[in-house]
């Protein structure tokens, strides 16, 4: 712990939708440039903690945050530009979602956004992102097709490009493969295990053997709570909490 | 039990006829309509003027065309931009009432009102005086809620996981709205113009009022011109010319069949371009 | 936490950065501005041009009198006098004819689209009353003087310019209105509905008359309510069949005129008081509509709570 930077952490953080108390007084801190899984029975409020992060949660009206959450110790709901913020922490989604354009013009959608014009300068960050999420060879030679016509695998690798297009610092991944064949599946957890190198990356999985396999540490979540939080191994060969240990070994959940 | 029988055959008689009807009395006009015009439908009646012993239509059909495409250019973007507010921005209350609440009622209004409205405030009070301007303005108001109701549909079909995507990536929600929910409903907002195009090509009473009906070519929009609608109106009114009214009916309905061709074209791409997502 | 030491490096940049925002945040408040006007301007036409009819076509009321112009007989503008009650009898014979006639043929119709047809054939009759639902009005009103009339005059005398032309015309043209929005609503009946009837032992035509369009009512007045609209305030179609000869018709066969019809045809020229009884007849025709209007959102809300 005493090498690491921290990168985010939460302080007391709670979500309520109106009544339900989805997320509870939770403290985490995750580390730079490592993996983190987010394991949990579903409805446990995994994606709803993800949420918080990037600020998601805005989207809705009836969504109620107490707590803080720091992202490189400034508050991300008062220090920070919603708009800065996505932008260094970027976010796939379970079912993929490319944007009914081109593939080139769905890389190039954030950087655009972000206001770079310049042709060469966006052909060179598409073809990079695209080959940082291994999808270059694949797509080089119909990067003006509708990205729509891709398969799920690859839609998924996408949208990952897209978020490496605007060079966050911080990936938030919910289920990422879950929409996925297992080929297309080991592709992507491929591509996290080479991109924890140089992003910070919070994956939500439902996989325990793929949590295993490309996660630093893991947080189990239980009813909005986190049960317990460690290293992976440590959790997977010697979890502390009983009910942690069950769910691993797949008692419940 | 027998009674029942011929109670119930009696019925779907009833229906029958009633779909035989409907059918035989508008196919009849069509067919009336379009087998009487095409006599008449020949290039010099369609391209010379309206002058000289030549009574052509051409005239009328440059003022329609500019009459929809002016008014085409002020309703749409007015309208889209209403549209988009109601779906992306309104939250549900007042005002979110107000507006739907006006443009239900601007959808019923009469369209001899709007003639009305249009010569008093257009034609008169702003000194437009009968002009494609005067005309356009009026109609653009009608098919307001056509352009708003339309786009507000085709807006509430694009998937909420497009602007997740977009507002992931730091785009703010207005560039959400340029760079992805606008684009994704284009089919939409082209039906939607189509819809309008037809109604405004149709329009009758409100145009006569604004626009006027000189058979000149119209110079600029400050003009006074007579679309095809009115010349049909007038020619039938005025007994000049029963083959020349002919002739125009054909034309008009034959444009409506090609308007409504194209709307179920663009309403099918729309329809497509979000399902083809999941494969 | 060391949060003062990482405040400072952040401090750094933090003054252009804050501006950048602002003026990123100012773009998208004009955004949101303009759209909002858009959104407005539709409340804003409707104010306009109902504060121009209505200040236009009001005085008069005051200066020839409310019971003169509503209940008055005579129709003489030129004389003094601004008599529009046998246009509003006209208007109203003319719709209430017209909707008896589309309505039922309607509604029929579209039981025989949605239950009874086979799918090749509503295959093609579904988009052909689509496309009659396009047709400019007033081509209806030209076929009807071409063909309508005459055969009226034929059968029935008394020169076919008449309130039955204009109630033929008007009913053909209201057909695919009502047709198509009852279909919808007729198909939007849920299945389990005309199960549970079939299932009891009713026919289909006792499910279709007790079950179905019981269910789909609100739809198919909703559509009725459509077509009434467009039948009162249809103006060209008519006045090309109906005489416009402002009376107080005695029968089917008597000429008439509409409310629609007095405007367009004496709006180009009249002057003064004239012009200003011709907005009162529109004043007169508005509230028919918004009253109209007002039945239509009450069946619409209705239907949205029953769901
Ligand atoms: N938009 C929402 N509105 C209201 N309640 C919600 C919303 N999204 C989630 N919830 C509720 O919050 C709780 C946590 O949901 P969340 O989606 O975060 O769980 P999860 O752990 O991601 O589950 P899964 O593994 O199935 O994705 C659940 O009880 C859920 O019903
Ligand atoms: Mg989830």
């Amino acid at each position: 712990m005493n090498n690491t930077q921290i990168k985010i952490s939460t302080k007391n953080l709670n979500l309520y939708y109106g009544d339900n108390h989805a997320v509870k007084n939770i403290n985490i801190r995750i580390e730079e440039k490592k993996v983190t899984a987010l394991i949990g029975p579903s409805g446990c409020g995994k994606s709803t903690f993800l949420k918080t992060l990037n600020r998601m949660n805005d989207l809705i009206p009836y969504v109620r945050i107490t707590g803080d959450v720091y992202f490189e110790d400034l508050d991300v709901y008062k220090d920070y530009d919603i708009v800065e913020l996505r932008k260094r922490i970027g976010m796939v989604f379970q079912k993929p979602n490319p944007f009914p354009m081109s593939i080139y013009d769905n890389v190039a959608y954030g950087p655009r956004t972000h206001g770079i014009k310049a042709k060469e300068i966006l052909d060179e960050i598409v073809k990079s992102s695209l080959e940082k999420a291994a999808l270059w060879e694949e797509v080089k030679d119909r990067l003006k097709q509708n990205a729509l016509g891709l398969s799920g695998g690859q839609q998924q690798r996408l949208c990952i490009a897209r978020v490496l297009a605007v060079e966050p610092e911080v990936i938030l991944m919910d289920e990422p493969t879950s929409a996925l064949d297992p080929l297309a599946t080991l592709k992507i957890e491929d591509l996290v295990h080479e991109l924890r190198n140089n992003y910070t990356i919070i994956i939500v999985t439902h996989n325990m053997q793929q949590a295993a396999r490309i996660s630093d540490q893991t947080a189990f979540f239980l009813h909005g709570e986190v049960v317990e939080y460690g290293p992976t191994k440590k959790i997977f060969r010697v979890p502390e909490d009983k009910r942690t240990e069950d769910y691993i070994t797949g008692r419940f959940g | 039990m027998k009674k029942r029988k011929i109670k119930e055959t009696i019925q779907k008689a009833v229906i029958w006829l009633c779909a035989f009807i409907t059918v035989a009395a508008l196919a009849w006009i069509v067919i009336y309509i379009i087998a009487n015009g095409l006599a008449h439908l020949n290039p010099d009646f369609i391209f010379s003027e309206y002058k000289g012993g030549k009574n052509g239509i051409l005239p009328m059909i440059l003022s329609t065309v500019y009459v929809v495409l002016l008014s085409v250019i002020i309703a749409a973007p007015i309208g889209v931009g209403a549209a988009l507010y109601l779906v992306e921005y309104a939250k549900p209350g007042k005002l979110l009432y107000l507006v739907r609440f006006a443009t239900e009622t601007l959808a019923g209004i009469p369209s001899i009102i709007y003639g009305l409205f249009g010569f008093i405030f257009f034609v008169t009070i702003l000194k437009f005086s009968f002009s494609l301007l005067s005309g356009a303005l009026t109609l653009s108001i009608m098919v307001l809620p056509t352009v708003i109701r339309t786009t507000e549909e085709a807006l509430k079909c694009v998937p909420v996981s497009y602007r997740e995507g977009s507002l992931a990536l730091g785009a703010t929600k207005f560039q959400t709205i340029r760079g992805v929910v606008l684009p994704s409903a284009i089919p939409g907002v082209l039906t939607a113009v189509i819809l309008s195009i037809g109604r405004i090509v149709g329009e009758t009473a409100a145009v006569y009022l604004t626009a006027g009906m000189v058979t000149r070519f119209p110079g600029s929009m400050m003009d006074s011109g007579r679309t095809l609608s009115v010349h049909l109106y007038v020619l039938a009114k005025e007994g000049i010319s029963f083959e020349e009214a002919f002739a125009t009916a054909a034309i008009l309905i034959i444009t409506v069949a090609l308007i409504n061709l194209a709307t179920n074209k663009a309403a099918g791409r729309l329809k497509r371009s979000f399902t083809s997502q999941d494969n | 936490m060391n949060k003062a030491c990482n405040s400072i490096s952040a401090n750094i940049s933090y003054g252009t950065q804050q501006k950048k925002y602002r003026l990123r945040n100012l773009k998208e408040h004009i955004a949101e501005g303009l759209l909002l006007l858009c959104a407005f301007l539709a409340v804003i036409s409707l104010l306009i041009i109902a504060t121009y009819i209505f200040y236009s076509g009001v005085p008069i009321f005051g200066k020839v009198g409310f019971k003169e112009i509503v209940f008055g007989m005579v129709w003489k503008p030129l004389e003094g006098s601004f008599g529009i009650f046998p246009m509003i009898a006209a208007s109203l014979l003319a719709t209430l004819g017209s909707v008896a006639f589309g309505a039922t043929v309607g509604l029929m119709t579209a039981v025989f689209l949605a239950e009874l047809s086979p799918l090749w054939l509503s295959k093609i009759v579904r988009p052909a009353i689509e496309l009659l639902a396009g047709i400019p009005s007033v081509v209806y009103g030209f076929f009807g003087l071409i063909v309508i009339v005459p055969l009226i005059d034929k059968y029935c005398g008394g020169g076919g310019n008449s309130l039955l032309a204009a109630i033929m015309i008007l009913g053909i043209m209201i057909l695919p209105t009502i047709v198509s929005i009852s279909e919808t609503s007729l198909r939007a009946v849920p299945v389990e509905y005309k199960e549970g009837s079939l299932a009891l032992g009713a026919s289909q035509l006792q499910t279709i008359f007790k079950v179905t369009i019981p269910a789909a009512k609100s739809g198919i007045a909703a559509g009725i309510i459509l077509g009434m609209g467009r039948a009162i305030g249809e103006t060209m179609a008519v006045i090309l069949v109906i005489g416009n000869t402002p009376q107080l018709p005695g029968s089917l066969l008597d000429r008439a005129r509409t409310l629609t019809s007095n405007i367009a045809i004496e709006m180009s020229y009249a002057q003064g008081l004239h012009q200003e009884a011709l907005f009162a007849t529109g004043v007169v025709l508005f509230v028919f509509i918004m009253i109209l209007n007002i039945v239509l959102t009450t069946i619409f809300r209705k239907a949205g709570e029953e769901k």
